[in-house]
């Protein structure tokens, strides 16, 4: 494992330096078919699940193939992809926004052996390497964050809840038997790297007890007007503290008044708030971002808490699947889950999906909590 | 032979669903047999102890990571995220694993040959574990060294003509949706704005200069499959203003059944026949379509460009020619002050380089949040904190009905002096000579 140089010269780290040259051109990416009949598409359809069809004003054809993946993937899996973009795509591909995988042929006769060649593959452990779906009013790919492999705030992992709530969907994600496209998205904590707030599902982790005070090194590794002013509820304030038979300076956290956020952690690494128990899920449900027919909504919570369960987080996913179900069963052609809890009204939505009200999802954060609260007469017994 | 035992991960290869668990054990099986030759510049087992770690995360229920830590690359302050382990005895090789953000090509098409050259480079020097791709839209190479860190910028940025994205207080990495390299729904060519964006705010994208993090995202037309409008301190999302380009006989199309509706998104379940009546005009938002006659007629001008009628019927309906973008400013997630939608910035700006109708408005935004936004301020709390006046204010854009939702609730407005008949200034003296104390 000798030290291989780039070129690079630490002693003269400017020396040709190249900066601020920013992505490459997306033009150089393009296949033919799409460099050709840019900003002509005429319309497109959906011809199976997972697979596409656009039509150019020249006639032209592209059929996209669209295969699920885990946004955590090692360069062995990539070089897999490029071996099948250069056997059938002429070496081009594309990801989209929901972490899938786009493969691109310019006839219709190209389309099976890709889709057979792609399903035929599997991981040792039996999962399907490239299983086709994603499109149309089913589930397609959850959106998420990093969670217990790489973060250092999480309150729940994202890769494994992930795949664990994609094995209990996957059927949704190969067929299109929804009322209208369900996104799914997770965010290992509120911080919500991703859009978990505007989501039909969201899986959200969440802290529940407050900060631990690491008194002894509090004042060496933060600075502690910035751990205070972190704090959305200024629940902190500077303490002086006995430790060691001697006076340190330190924070005290009035604990009624913290949200579990972390945010006092993010500045100062003396006040960390993970926690077995404490740790665990919120469950949202009924945002968007489309403007389709409504406006877009934030997603509701529905579920104050559910312990992690790993590896499968049984108990989430059991819930995420009861409410995919009562929205089937139940939602009008169009209706997104929250257009259809707003239809029905949020009362009959807790009894279709057998979940329990409590206390927790009443609204007491600042002003909007109140224009969340009955203000008619108009309610359902 | 596995390096850690994984009894709780190995669970997570079983079932359909891509396993991440099987795939980090294939790269570390390639690593640990190398028939490549590859002169790893970090711990060969570095998968191994990525997935031993995570496994006792999967055991405890807590991270194992350690809060950042400062490390970069040389003149920049973003792009590099510092990671240390907290256990660095238990899994040496992860003790020091930094992530690199690698700004992606605008619409995420991709060449392979560039693809390996990017897996060659990071197999090399990092863990050979990746994001494809992260939340804001960049590539992410999960897991290397601190010494590694300068020589994968000098490689990306010589070898690759590759610059890395953002972090921290900078203005973050840029993303678009698919746009109009293929998709019909596209107002304007987002990967041509997006991609002008990023190389024009290099400086801000690399170098810290903000009060807090600022997202742009960029959706071609109001379906805001990026989610801008949720997601971005500065949404552009494609829009247009003249009228729905109809055309009849595919209409009679859709209706007679000839056409899949919704472009074949809901063929998974026995619907019915097409319904033009109760899927179309009755759910338009405004009302303003009717379908008499075996002709469908638009109120334009009540339209509000919701989407609906051209996605259930794409073939038969097309967005206007008179295409733009409108302009919203200040969403966010939750943290601190809760969630906020973009507000409507400009209705409607044309699309054309080079583009100084946006940049004027992106600037003159910039200019006054790092004026007046204090540490960790996001745009949209600004916003709140100062009024939606302000931000009008300092982009010189008129208030029109667009702007609101509704009108404001009370009367409490702050009036300007100057706005006043006789300013503020009145003489208490002339006053008392009508009233007495």
């Amino acid at each position: 494992m000798a030290f291989v140089s780039s070129g690079y010269d630490p002693k003269e780290p400017m020396k040709d330096r190249i900066t601020d040259i920013g992505p490459r051109d997306y033009n150089e990416f393009y296949p033919p078919v799409i460099a050709k009949n840019k900003g002509k598409w005429l319309y497109h359809e959906i011809l199976e699940p997972g697979v596409l069809v656009h039509v150019a004003e020249s006639g032209d054809e592209v059929y996209t193939v669209r295969v699920g993946g885990a946004r955590l993937m090692s360069v062995t899996h990539i070089r897999e992809i490029c071996e099948i973009a250069d056997k059938h795509c002429g070496g081009h591909l594309r990801f989209t926004t929901r972490n899938n995988i786009e493969f691109m042929v310019d006839s219709k006769d190209k389309v099976a052996a890709l889709k057979k060649d792609l399903e035929s593959r599997k991981f040792a452990g039996g999962s399907f390497k490239f299983p086709v779906g994603g499109t149309g009013a089913g589930i397609t790919n959850i959106v998420h964050t990093q969670g217990w492999i790489h973060c250092h705030t999480p309150a729940t992992d994202a890769s494994g809840p992930v795949k664990a709530a994609m094995d209990v969907l996957f059927d949704d994600f190969k067929t299109m038997r929804m009322p209208a496209h369900v996104r799914v998205s997770l965010a290992c904590c509120l911080n919500m790297c991703g859009a978990v707030h505007c989501s039909d599902i969201a899986i959200l982790g969440y802290h529940r007890k407050p900060p631990l005070l690491d008194h002894e090194y509090l004042d060496k590794l933060c600075e502690i007007p910035l751990a205070i002013a972190a704090c959305p509820t200024a629940a902190i304030k500077p303490a002086k503290v006995e430790f060691g038979g001697k006076t340190l300076n330190s924070v005290a956290v009035n604990n009624e008044r913290c949200m579990y956020c972390g945010n006092c952690y993010t500045m100062c690494p003396s006040m960390p708030l993970s926690d077995t128990e404490g740790d665990g899920i919120v469950l949202m449900v009924g945002g968007k971002v489309s403007n389709r027919i409504s406006k877009p909504e934030f997603s509701k919570v529905v579920v104050a808490f559910i312990p992690n369960e790993a590896p499968r987080w049984g108990k989430t996913t059991d819930t995420i699947k009861r409410i995919v179900e009562a929205y089937a069963a139940d939602a009008k052609k169009y209706e997104r889950v929250g257009e259809w809890a707003e239809r029905i009204g949020w009362e009959r939505f807790f009894d279709k999906c057998e979940l329990e009200f409590t206390h927790h999802l009443i609204d007491d954060f600042r002003d909007p909590a109140y224009y969340t609260w009955r203000h008619t007469t108009q309610f359902k017994f | 032979m596995a390096k850690h035992k994984t009894p709780l991960l190995d669970q997570l290869e079983s079932g359909p669903w891509p396993s991440f668990v099987s795939d980090i054990k294939q790269h570390a099986e390639v690593r640990a047999k190398n028939t490549q030759k590859v002169n790893y510049q970090i711990p060969v087992d570095v998968c191994d102890d990525i997935l031993g770690i995570l496994e006792l995360s999967f055991k405890h229920g807590r991270t194992h990571w350690k809060h950042g830590g400062i490390v970069g690359v040389f003149g920049y302050g973003g792009g590099v995220i510092g990671r240390y382990c907290d256990v660095p005895e238990m899994f040496p090789g992860v003790a020091h694993f930094h992530t690199l953000r690698i700004n992606q090509p605008a619409g995420k098409f991709y060449k392979t040959e560039y693809l390996r050259q990017l897996c060659d480079l990071w197999d090399m020097r990092g863990s050979g574990v990746t994001n494809m791709h992260g939340s804001t839209g960049d590539i992410i190479l999960l897991g290397t060294q601190t010494a590694q860190l300068e020589e994968i910028f000098f490689e990306l940025t010589h070898n690759m003509n590759q610059d890395l994205g953002g972090s921290g207080s900078n203005l973050r990495t840029p993303s678009d949706c698919i746009g109009q390299a293929r998709c019909e729904y596209a107002c304007y060519d987002t990967q041509a704005l997006c991609h002008f964006l990023t190389n024009q705010y290099q400086d801000e994208l690399h170098r810290p200069a903000f009060p807090y993090k600022f997202k742009f995202k960029l959706d071609g037309c109001p379906n805001c499959c990026v989610a801008s409008i949720a997601r971005a301190d500065m949404s552009f999302i494609g829009t247009w203003k003249d009228d729905i380009k109809v055309d009849q006989a595919a209409v009679k199309g859709y209706v007679g059944g000839e056409f899949k509706s919704n472009a074949g998104a809901h063929s998974g379940r026995n619907w019915g026949p097409f319904d033009i009546q109760k899927e179309v005009i009755g759910l338009c938002p405004t009302g303003c379509m009717k379908y008499e006659g075996g002709k469908l007629s638009i109120n334009n001008r009540e339209c509000t460009r919701c989407m609906h009628c051209i996605n259930v019927m794409p073939r038969a309906l097309r967005i206007g020619d008179e295409r733009g973008l409108s302009i919203f400013v200040g969403a966010k997630a939750p943290i601190l002050d809760g969630a906020q939608m973009g507000s409507l910035l400009v209705p409607f700006v044309p699309v054309e380089e080079p583009y100084e109708e946006i940049t004027e408005v992106i600037e003159a935004v910039w200019d006054w949040w790092m004026e007046e936004g204090k540490n960790r301020e996001r745009l949209g709390e600004l916003i709140k904190r100062q009024g939606f006046q302000k931000m009008l204010e300092v982009t010189n854009i008129a208030p029109v009905p667009q702007h609101v939702q509704e009108p404001r609730h009370n009367p409490y407005i702050f009036w300007k002096e100057d706005e006043v008949e006789g300013g503020w200034s009145g003489d208490i003296n002339e006053f008392r000579k009508h009233h007495q104390r």
